[in-house]
């Protein structure tokens, strides 16, 4: 006999039992497609998270190797990481519009919201690449130094998420006109409302370590 | 220890094996270097293997005679035995379970954190074997800078010997700064003198071991690292690698004599006599890959050539690195650190002609070939490693084989 | 053609890279050609392409693709071995200043090829087919959560085990040891493609090794059946969980930092070179973050089916549920901080390295309760000893000793003198053949019946199983000595004569698990050749615990056709003794996915984006990576990702079942 306490209330009588015990699930109800999607979807998003943290770490370790070439305070320009971080900001709340348009079912308004959130991630993405393009062209390129290896790593996989992001969100939005905001559509809307928002606080993360406190030390 | 090097030389042949295996098996345990070690160092670290074991011992025996006991008493043939198939749960047994190796392993751990740090290869020794501590005249126990101010032996001047290690492809070089010598692939010490190895390495990660005289520590580039020991009886030992480091790694050994202090004198002199001069030209030539190379003595050391060894900075030209981190840090006006005399105009490292360069920046023609190495290479087809600049120059995984046969393969250099 | 046109066509792909000078190379491969062209025309003459495609390469039936994931093992475990052997004889002859038949660049190809083979392509795919095929059944569920993302999943392994198989024929592999240590691993110490081939058949395994991860973790925790609270959970589904749990949080950092491996190779960026303020030890640190957790990744599984199994064959509960199960819990906790105890001899403080050598003791605690946990379970038992409980006997024997000396190594100045010796190279065989691949083979003939309907033939099985554990002793005891003698690993050649003795009765060990994999293989063909007289039908042929034996062998692509109902930790014994009634009627037609070859396609492309990568063929890895993309936004504008199976089949199957019980006199 087991010293395991039964908590479950079908089983008061466990052995030599006679009572209306069921065994088999006999009146089962078809599972809703996607039930674990959101709980494997936050699974992966977690474990990208440990990717940026692994790529934060580096960053820590060799962020002042500078082997004689320039440190933050000389290349970071805090202006305009500012508005980088204002269009990254702005879309995400563009998209949480186009999340709130989801759920009251207005597909054409939420369709519109979403072409913002692209227009501000396309903007990001612009900036973030003039930036390395001006760094690149000073000689501040990721080959210089063991500090500017980490940094274009770091932000550089930051903003190859946000390019993912991009074409995926483009193309969510032709499937969302193709089939409409039906149930998979929606899923797919959510994981992609979770992967975004996941990108600005990790890009909140990359402000302040790597810009704001560069330029401040 | 003589004993091991004696039993090593004479070679046993494959017939005398059969007849010679169980009583090789059986007396062999006393060559078990790790286990019958010569310097105080590794005698504790021996001491502790043992004391582990043996605490350990006290769990897995019973665990290991239990097993098999309840195996045959429970064999479902015996129908003696007892059989209580819900029988699943006992907190007294549960207690004992977890709490009996909770036991052992707070024992163990107190052992760890105190072997740990007093036998941590920074710290200067505090005995030169039992009963003997670094002091010969009974100063009492103070700090201990002002021991090693006292030393041992006619030798000692008071301070530990200072040797500076570097591990170079696939060889050792060591520098004795209060001689002004260096030898590579041979070590000797004075019995009863305490040493401090500082080490590093030229190019990759090896370590180095001596395992008769102490553990092992990592070399590495652009790092040092430290280790404190102490040989007690005289004999010829060996030491290598034991971090594999590439083609080289089998053959990167060395021997170290421990020898009295009228003996290291003679040594020295040998050294000195014998050696030539170790300057960063000689030393440039001398750290290119090279096998099985055989000992050499070098009698005088530009001064501060570890100091260069550690900092990478040996090339004339090239900055060294606490000059380097200076030059980042310094300087209040904008992008100063990227016009650093020596600093190659911001574009790269200091040197581009050392860089090397990632593959998706090199054009076509310097892509090279992926070759099928499993063969040795043929050395006319593959132009040895001559050229300069070759990709097999830096290919610290290959080894251009000799062009005589029977001979070992020699790295270029 | 000028030499630039063929370089940016072919990269460093040149006629060179093919082992044209090596007749041994060339044989080996003239022979896979053959083989594989007969195989491949042998598949087509009995038409079974179109068979191998729909119910299996395609197939998102996870009972499929876990016979895939082993398959691929066992097949990748004769190449590590062929590795292990080639080491084993020319450490055995190298000696009286003789090189032994292997040069440093073939011998160090060797045995990182060993390394690397044997933990991503033959214990992982192991563990992860097991886990695959039992879990679900387990916990009454028809497939995993996501079933496309399990065949995707299958594959990317399987293109990285492709990846380094090419290595063998085209170019070489990494000769830097299977962690492949920056600065040896950066471009300037190895040029070649062997440490490219490296990266990427990890990198792309890696992805499938993770999505796995993602997959079961999900599966485990929403996709079981009614009633089956965590603590109800069969033991090995728990070890499952908390495996997968740590290849979810432990995976990302291997690709993290091999990504960067890779950037200082491809880019010229400075994260583990010597100069440019790049720093090696980082690496060190970073895969060992990784490699540790990765250790456990190997050995829960392990110690899930030895529950079962003990509590199977001792015909009990098994004692210390819980204590198992909070036992798990902190090895996985604790996985994550010990890595450092693999480089104490960095030069760490002493206060650091003590620290991880207690957590590593502290492992040790939880570890020791579950063998004591399986102790008593067999404790007043009736114990059978069947093929799985003899492997568990000699997996807690083999264990136990590689355990203490595990613990002895974290014993940091006890480490000094023993690390990177043959001492350790014994005990982490020690631990991951005594208990990872011990503890497959018991889950192998544990379930094989449950997966093929028929059980392993017995003689051979105890064949095999002697050959192992003896060979094990005679291959890894010497180890223990030589480590003790002072030898290191790693070494080619040796000058002390003395060591030779120990390093044949070594090798003699190695051949006799040579026999050991024979009498395996010889098992399955014997047992498939007898299959009639060995069938199982009644589905439970151990007088299983678990819900996997409440369903026929093989089970029906829906499991079951009703869900399971638990009440009770061992659900199918409690089942059994309350005399629950199968339902023989009031069928449903079920809903199930569909199978789909988008898994293959992306795996193809990924192989060929890999070697592009590996070849610096650039054309060819912008073009499949484009591939890639546009294949995944196709696949994404599917949306018929599932059927029903209809009523008439599930009766039909169902029915059969019932007659054949009854035939049992059940």
């Amino acid at each position: 006999m087991s010293a395991i306490p039964m908590k479950d209330g079908l089983n008061e009588t466990r052995q030599g039992s006679t009572g209306p015990v069921s065994f088999y699930d006999l009146d089962e109800h078809e599972h809703p497609d996607g039930g674990s999607t959101m709980l494997g979807f936050w699974m992966y998003l977690m474990s990208d998270c440990l990717i940026f943290a692994v790529l934060f770490a580096a960053y820590a370790v060799l962020g002042n190797s500078y082997a004689g070439g320039p440190s933050p305070k000389e290349i970071f320009e805090l202006p305009l990481v500012a508005v980088n971080t204002a269009m990254l900001l702005f879309s995400s709340i563009t998209y949480g519009f186009a999340m709130l348009s989801m759920e009251e079912g207005r597909q054409r308004v939420m369709q519109m919201w979403l072409v913002f959130t692209g227009l501000f991630g396309l903007a990001f993405l612009s900036i973030e690449m003039y930036e390395f393009a001006t760094l690149i062209h000073e000689g501040a390129g990721p080959t210089r130094s063991a500090f500017l290896s980490s940094f274009f790593t770091l932000v550089g996989t930051h903003g190859l998420h946000v390019t993912m992001g991009l074409i995926w969100l483009v193309t969510l939005m032709v499937q969302v006109q193709k089939h409409g905001l039906i149930a998979a559509n929606k899923r797919r809307l959510m994981c992609l409302s979770m992967f975004w928002h996941f990108l600005d606080v990790i890009w909140i993360g990359v402000f302040t370590f790597v810009y704001l406190m560069g330029t401040l030390r | 220890m003589t004993v091991v090097t004696q039993l090593s030389r004479t070679k046993i042949s494959a017939r005398k094996w059969l007849v010679a295996m169980p009583l090789a098996l059986l007396t062999s345990g006393c060559d078990w270097v790790v286990m019958s070690p010569s310097g105080d160092i590794a005698v504790q670290q021996r001491d502790l293997v043992l004391i582990s074991t043996g605490l350990m011992l006290l769990i897995i025996v019973p665990v290991i005679f239990l097993t098999l006991f309840f195996a045959f008493r429970y064999r479902q043939s015996n129908k003696a035995a007892k059989y209580e198939p819900n029988w699943d749960h006992s907190v007294g047994l549960e207690l004992l379970i977890w709490g009996v190796p909770l036991l052992i392993i707070i024992a163990l751990g107190a052992l760890t954190w105190t072997s740990t740090h007093l036998l941590d290869p920074y710290r200067p020794l505090g005995r030169i074997k039992p009963d003997t501590p670094t002091l010969a005249n009974n100063v009492p126990v103070g700090n201990l800078v002002d021991k090693q101010q006292v030393g041992n032996g006619a030798n000692g001047a008071g301070k530990p010997l200072e040797v500076q290690v570097v591990a170079l492809d696939w060889k050792w070089l060591f520098i004795y700064p209060e001689y002004g010598i260096a030898t590579v692939n041979e070590l000797a010490a004075p019995v009863d003198r305490p040493i401090r190895f500082s080490m590093t390495s030229s190019s990759v990660m090896n370590a180095f071991y001596i395992p008769a005289l102490a553990g092992m520590i990592y070399t590495m580039p652009g790092m040092q690292t430290t280790l404190n020991a102490v040989i007690n009886k005289p004999g010829n030992y060996e030491g290598f690698s034991s971090n594999y480091s590439g083609a080289g790694f089998s053959g990167m050994r060395f021997r170290f004599h421990g020898v009295s202090d009228a003996g290291f004198d003679a040594w020295i002199n040998q050294v000195k006599q014998r050696g030539g001069g170790l300057n960063r030209a000689s030393y440039l030539q001398l750290e290119k890959p090279s096998e099985k190379v055989p000992v050499r003595y070098y009698n005088a050391v530009e001064p501060d050539m570890f100091k260069l060894v550690v900092e990478q900075c040996v090339q004339p030209g090239k900055v060294c690195m606490s000059q380097m981190m200076h030059g980042g840090k310094g300087g209040g006006d904008s992008h100063a650190g990227m016009a650093m005399p020596g600093v190659n105009g911001g574009k790269g490292p200091q040197d581009s002609s050392e860089r090397v360069e990632g593959a998706l920046m090199k054009d076509a023609d310097q892509k090279g070939s992926g070759k099928h190495w499993t063969a040795p290479a043929d050395i006319k087809r593959d132009g040895a490693n001559s050229a300069p600049g070759s990709d097999a120059n830096r290919n610290h995984t290959m080894l251009t084989p000799s062009t005589k046969p029977g001979t070992r393969p020699v790295a270029n250099g | 053609m000028n030499d630039t046109l063929l370089k940016t066509i072919f990269g460093r792909l040149t006629l060179e890279s093919l082992p044209l000078h090596e007749p041994i190379v060339v044989a080996t491969f003239a022979m896979v050609a053959i083989g594989g062209a007969g195989l491949v025309a042998a598949l087509t003459y009995f038409k079974v392409w179109g068979y191998l495609w729909n119910q299996w390469f395609t197939s998102v039936d996870h009972k499929k693709i876990g016979i895939m994931y082993i398959i691929l093992a066992i097949v990748m475990l004769l190449r590590g071995f062929s590795d292990a052997i080639m080491m084993r004889a020319q450490q055995a002859m190298a000696f009286n200043g003789s090189e032994g038949y292997l040069t440093a660049h073939h011998y160090d190809q060797v045995f990182t090829a060993h390394g690397v083979i044997m933990i991503f392509f033959v214990a992982m795919p192991l563990v992860t087919g097991l886990m695959n095929y039992v879990v679900p059944l387990q916990i009454g569920a028809r497939d995993v959560s996501f079933p496309f993302l399990n065949n995707f999943s299958f594959w990317m392994t399987a293109a990285g085990a492709v990846i380094v198989m090419m290595s063998l024929f085209i170019g070489e592999f990494a000769r830097t040891g299977w962690l492949a240590m920056p600065p040896l691993s950066g471009l300037a110490y190895s040029p070649d493609v062997g440490v490219d081939y490296y990266i990427w058949a990890l990198q792309i395994a890696g992805i499938g090794t993770l999505l796995s991860g993602v997959n079961l973790v999900a599966t485990i925790v929403k996709m079981r059946a009614p009633g089956m609270t965590m603590m109800k959970m069969p033991i090995f589904t728990w070890t499952s969980l908390c495996t997968n749990i740590l290849i979810v949080a432990a995976f990302p950092v291997l690709t993290a930092v091999l990504a960067m491996l890779s950037l200082d190779r491809y880019i010229g960026t400075a994260f583990f070179t010597n100069d440019s303020g790049g720093n090696p030890m980082m690496y060190v640190n970073l895969i060992w973050i990784w490699g540790h957790p990765e250790v456990y990744i190997l050995v829960l599984p392990a110690f899930g089916i030895f529950s079962e199994v003990t509590s199977t064959f001792s015909g009990k509960r098994l004692f210390g549920y819980s204590s198992m199960v909070y036992a798990t819990l902190v090895i996985t906790i604790l996985a994550y901080l010990v890595w450092l105890h693999h480089f104490f001899t960095m030069g760490s403080g002493a206060s650091v390295n003590s620290f991880f050598g207690i957590t590593t003791m502290i492992i040790s605690i939880p570890t020791g309760a579950k063998i004591f946990n399986w102790l008593f379970t067999m404790y007043k038992g009736r114990i059978r000893f069947e093929l799985p409980m003899m492997w568990t006997i000699a997996f807690m024997v083999t264990f136990t000793i590689g355990g203490m000396t595990g613990v002895l190594l974290a014993v940091p100045p006890a480490d000094f003198v023993l690390h990177n010796s043959l001492f350790l190279v014994a005990h982490f065989h020690n631990v991951i053949i005594g208990g990872t691949l011990f503890g497959m083979f018991a889950g192998i003939n544990y379930w094989f019946p449950k997966a093929f309907g028929f059980k392993l033939n017995e003689t051979w099985g105890k064949i095999s199983f002697w050959c192992w554990v003896v060979g094990f002793y005679f291959a890894f005891m010497p180890l223990y000595v030589l480590g003790l003698m002072g030898v290191t690993r790693r070494m080619r050649y040796f000058d002390d004569p003395n060591l030779q003795i120990w390093f044949v009765i070594a090798a003699f060990g190695a051949a006799l698990i040579a026999a050991g994999i024979g009498a395996f293989l010889m098992q399955i063909f014997v047992s498939i050749r007898n299959r009639e007289k060995l069938a199982d039908l009644t589905g439970d042929p151990w007088n299983g615990r678990t819900l996997e034996w409440a369903t026929s062998s093989p089970p029906p692509d829906y499991n079951f056709a009703f869900t399971p109902i638990v009440h009770d930790l061992d659900a199918w014994y409690d089942m059994k003794e309350r005399k629950a009634v199968r339902p023989v009627s009031g069928f449903k037609s079920i809903h199930m996915p569909s199978g789909t070859g988008t898994g293959v396609v992306l795996a193809g492309l990924s192989v060929a984006f890999g070697f592009a990568m590996i070849w610096y063929i650039w054309w060819l890895a912008g073009l499949t990576l484009v591939g890639i993309f546009a294949t995944t936004i196709f696949h994404t504008f599917n949306y018929k990702r599932d059927f029903h199976i209809p009523v008439e089949d599930v009766i039909a199957s169902e029915d059969a079942r019932t007659r054949q019980l009854a035939t049992q006199g059940a």
